[in-house]
């Protein structure tokens, strides 16, 4: 197997009293597809937010290509090669869905301080093949105040590959889509993790999703990493039934 | 300073405080429950004092009368409250925050006027209270028995806010509403009823802090933006929402301002410092030191976050080159047609629209409040002068070189100020903007303190009407030209983006704080340039192109024009200063015409005046199309 592109290992977090996450291992090579599943409250946003520098870790060590990252901001992460989609999306509503995308193409260029420079024009071929890849070209003049729920989602995908990454961690991409919209959207992340090599940690709700998509899948209860393997190892295993597939029946 | 005096200023920082902390008590109230940042608050205060007054005067200057005065005053003050929220805060709860600043504005204005009116323009002096005129001994030193009940009123005033909302149902409501205004309304609390009650009680709190002090303060025009600024203060340092922090803020605000003038002119080896001088200033030092270690204040928390998406502000567009080109003609024409009158009209319409793009250029696209943007424009203009009067400078050289004395404080003030956000972020800009106001003021040997400057003329070849004119136009209109190419720059564009998301700008990589901080220096180099050239036009200058009254008509003429959009700012500039010159030719009360013509285009345009026009004219093509 491929060297790691990230390795977790003894991953803490406390809010207050509350060990949100405690002694989280785990490890991720290119190319590969790992789901983070868990109930609500597992601790899985927390991890994801560990991991791009949101959140500083009480203790435990994240490497990315071997080198540790924990203690650096959001945005030299970024700039490391990860990116980012959330659970709740976050992008800029009023630009249109095209400009979001040249902003993380500016960015990456690290040519945002250009004052005198007209911004519609340039990176806008980078910009419309990004939205091409996840299907939102013929969207691409529309203001992301009024876009629909998934389209975000795939706005905030665009945004994320944008910079080339190394790792993506994408929080829930597929929720607010329709069952059908959700599988596509998750065969077109694999597709793109493979030929370009990225790493994919992403948390989903939708079990079609995770058995059909993932190469390997962890499980999260309360902070606490339960199980992990191959998706069909971990559907058989009985404490996942337990305390989460069980809770569902 | 001996132990006695010490002692003394003690208690009468104690004084001060109660009223203090009555004002700030209800502006956090109705911040709490409505937030709406009421600018009118100042204006109850001094309505409190002048009310008060009258009714002792008819009542009598017995006990009774007295007590009987303030007490009804206080609850004439609260009326007020009631009649301006029904009037016209409810119909504007739901536009944009800016919006209702732009309103509480216009009852400033309202408010002002209406007491030239009723009270005239001299200060009245209030009656001592009766009973408790005479002087307690304490400690050798003579205190007024007045002061030293006024002190026990802002403890006693704070228990009984505690009772009313920890034991009352009423209380239950403000205190949900305050954490969660959302919540309480799809619980199906009435709301209108809620700010209507909550407003009378903050605006009686006001009215009864400016009635108890009648027999300290004489009643005056210019007690409503000083008392809003100090009430500001007091909120913001305690934490806004937070009573128990507004009376520890006003307890220690009240006592480093007392302090000050009780230790006088300390000589230390080589040199002396007057601390009296820095009275104006300590409040606003003391505000800028605790937001920067504490950014909500020092029992404050957080604020909680919006649950509903807030509204989307609409992309920007350039204006269209054609019609730049049509006004650039008109404006290139008009010295061939028009007589000095107007050309210097046109001039100082030129700096004010600058200063009110470079103003917008920060609270648009950049999303940052500033309550004290004159401070740019007046640094600008007192730069000027100073190179050339004090530094000897050629007027060319002083008019290059001032704006850039303007953007280096800009420089250093910004460096505080995008480390806030929302409310706390316009307070810092209005603590900055008084402490220049107040060194501007003091510094005689500089500015000439209060008298300001004269004889601020340009060189020889500048000084015809046309050509101070033509150099005017030219500068503002480079500067607004270059603003509005900076917002479609790859800059202007992460600005905007760092205000819609900075959680999703960061996590692309962009330092948001570092771009605000240069836009902020940015538009302080541009307003300075405004200041610079309305100062040479003028030939003089004072400390009032610093003053909150400069801040506020900025915001003004932002607002007036709309913030949504580019052009907006422009049309406000130009309609403000033509209307007030207008208006105050043919009346004394133009301000209060001025407020009502603001307050009819809040209710009836609510997206200002060039949003609005922008709404009608969308609405006719389709009936038409």
């Amino acid at each position: 197997m491929s060297p790691s592109v990230l390795e977790v290992d003894g991953l803490h977090k406390a809010f207050g009293g509350v060990q949100a996450v405690k002694d989280v291992s785990f490890a991720l090579s290119a190319g590969e597809l790992l789901a983070m599943i868990g109930p609500n409250g597992a601790g899985k946003s927390t991890c994801f937010n560990m991991l791009n520098g949101q959140l500083v870790p009480d203790s435990g060590v994240v490497r990315l290509d071997g080198r540790d990252i924990v203690g650096l901001s959001p945005r030299a992460i970024w700039r490391l090669g990860v990116g980012r989609t959330f659970q709740i999306t976050a992008t800029f509503a009023s630009l249109s869905v095209r400009e979001n995308v040249q902003m993380a193409l500016y960015s990456h260029a690290g040519q945002l301080g250009r004052m005198l420079a007209r911004f519609g024009t340039a990176k806008k071929e980078e910009a419309d093949s990004l939205l091409a890849q996840v299907g939102m070209l013929d969207q691409a003049e529309r203001s992301c105040g009024v876009l629909a729920y998934g389209d975000l989602k795939r706005v905030e995908l665009a945004m994320a590959l944008a910079n080339s990454p190394r790792l993506l961690l994408m929080d829930e991409p597929t929720a607010g889509m329709a069952p059908r919209e959700r599988v596509a959207l998750m065969e077109l992340t694999a597709r793109l993790a493979r030929a370009q090599k990225i790493a994919i940690l992403f948390t989903e709700h939708d079990m079609d999703v995770v058995f059909g998509q993932a190469d390997h899948v962890i499980v999260l209860d309360r902070g606490r990493l339960i199980a992990g393997g191959r998706p069909e190892d971990v559907r058989n295993n009985a404490d996942v039934r337990a305390v989460y597939l069980g809770s569902m029946h | 300073m001996t132990f006695p005096s010490f002692f003394i200023q003690l208690l009468n920082g104690l004084t001060d405080a109660s009223s203090l902390f009555l004002v700030s008590a209800g502006l956090s109230l109705i911040f709490g429950v409505t937030r709406i940042v009421n600018f009118a608050h100042g204006s109850l205060y001094m309505l409190g004092l002048y009310v008060a007054y009258s009714l002792i005067q008819a009542l009598g200057r017995s006990p009774f009368g007295f007590w009987t005065g303030v007490i009804l005053a206080a609850l004439v003050v609260g009326v007020v409250g009631v009649v301006i929220e029904v009037l016209v805060l409810r119909r504007i709860y739901r536009a944009p925050e800016l919006f209702q600043l732009l309103a509480t504005f216009a009852i400033v204005l309202v408010v002002k006027d209406a007491a030239l009116y009723l009270w005239g323009s001299e200060d009245l002096v209030g009656p001592r209270a009766p009973g408790l005129a005479m002087a307690v001994d304490i400690l050798g030193k003579r205190m007024p028995a007045y002061d030293l009940l006024l002190i026990a009123i802002g403890p006693v005033m704070l228990g009984l806010l505690w009772l009313l909302l920890q034991r009352t149902r009423w209380g239950a409501l403000v205190r949900a509403a305050t954490q969660d205004r959302e919540m309480v309304g799809a619980l199906g609390v009435d709301q209108a009823k809620l700010f209507t009650s909550v407003f009378f009680v903050g605006a009686m709190l006001a009215g009864l802090g400016g009635a108890l002090q009648i027999p300290r303060e004489p009643a005056n025009l210019d007690l409503d933006l000083s008392v809003i600024a100090d009430a500001f203060v007091v909120t913001v340092v305690g934490g806004l929402g937070s009573l128990p922090g507004a009376l520890l803020a006003a307890i220690l605000i009240g006592v480093a301002k007392a302090m000050c003038i009780g230790v006088g002119t300390v000589r230390l080896p080589g040199f002396e410092v007057d601390f009296s001088r820095l009275v104006l200033v300590v409040e606003f030092v003391i505000m800028g030191v605790v937001l920067v270690l504490r950014p909500y204040g020092l029992l404050g928390k957080p604020p909680a976050v919006a649950r509903a998406a807030a509204s989307v502000p609409p992309p920007l567009r350039s204006p269209r080159w054609q019609t730049a080109l049509v006004w650039i003609a008109l404006l290139l024409a008009a010295p061939l047609v028009s007589d000095d009158y107007f050309a210097a009209l046109l001039i100082d319409i030129a700096c004010f629209a600058l200063f009110a793009v470079s103003l917008h250029f920060i609270m648009g696209p950049a999303g940052m409040i500033s309550f004290g943007h004159a401070a740019y424009f007046g640094l600008g203009a007192y730069a000027g002068a100073v190179l050339l009067k004090r530094a000897g400078l050629p007027m060319e050289a002083a008019f290059l070189l001032a704006p850039f004395v303007a953007a280096a404080f800009a420089l250093l003030y910004g460096w505080f100020c995008v480390r806030l956000s929302g409310v706390y972020l316009a307070m810092l800009t209005l603590a900055f903007a008084q402490i220049t106001w107040s060194i501007v003021f003091q510094w005689d040997s500089l500015t000439s303190g209060s008298n300001g400057m004269i004889g601020i003329w340009p060189a020889a070849w500048l000084s015809g009407k046309t050509a101070y004119y033509y150099l005017a136009i030219v500068c503002c209109g480079l500067g607004i030209a270059f603003l509005w190419r900076v917002l479609f720059s790859p800059f202007g564009y992460t600005l905007r983006a760092g205000r819609d998301s900075p959680l999703r700008a960061e996590v692309i990589g962009i330092n948001v704080r570092g771009f605000q901080w240069m836009a902020f220096v940015l538009a302080g180099a541009m307003a300075g340039v405004a200041g610079t050239v309305f100062a040479f036009s003028k030939g003089s200058i004072s400390p009032s192109a610093t003053s909150i009254s400069q801040s506020t008509d900025g915001l003004v003429m932002v607002l007036l024009g709309g913030v949504e959009t580019l052009t907006g700012p422009v049309v406000g500039a130009g309609l403000f200063t033509w209307l007030r010159d207008v208006l105050a030719r043919e009346t004394d009360y133009w301000r209060a015409v001025f407020g009502l013509i603001i307050l009819a285009i809040v209710v009836l345009f609510p997206q200002g005046l060039v949003g609005g026009l922008k709404a009608l004219f969308g609405r006719w093509q389709e009936r038409n199309a």
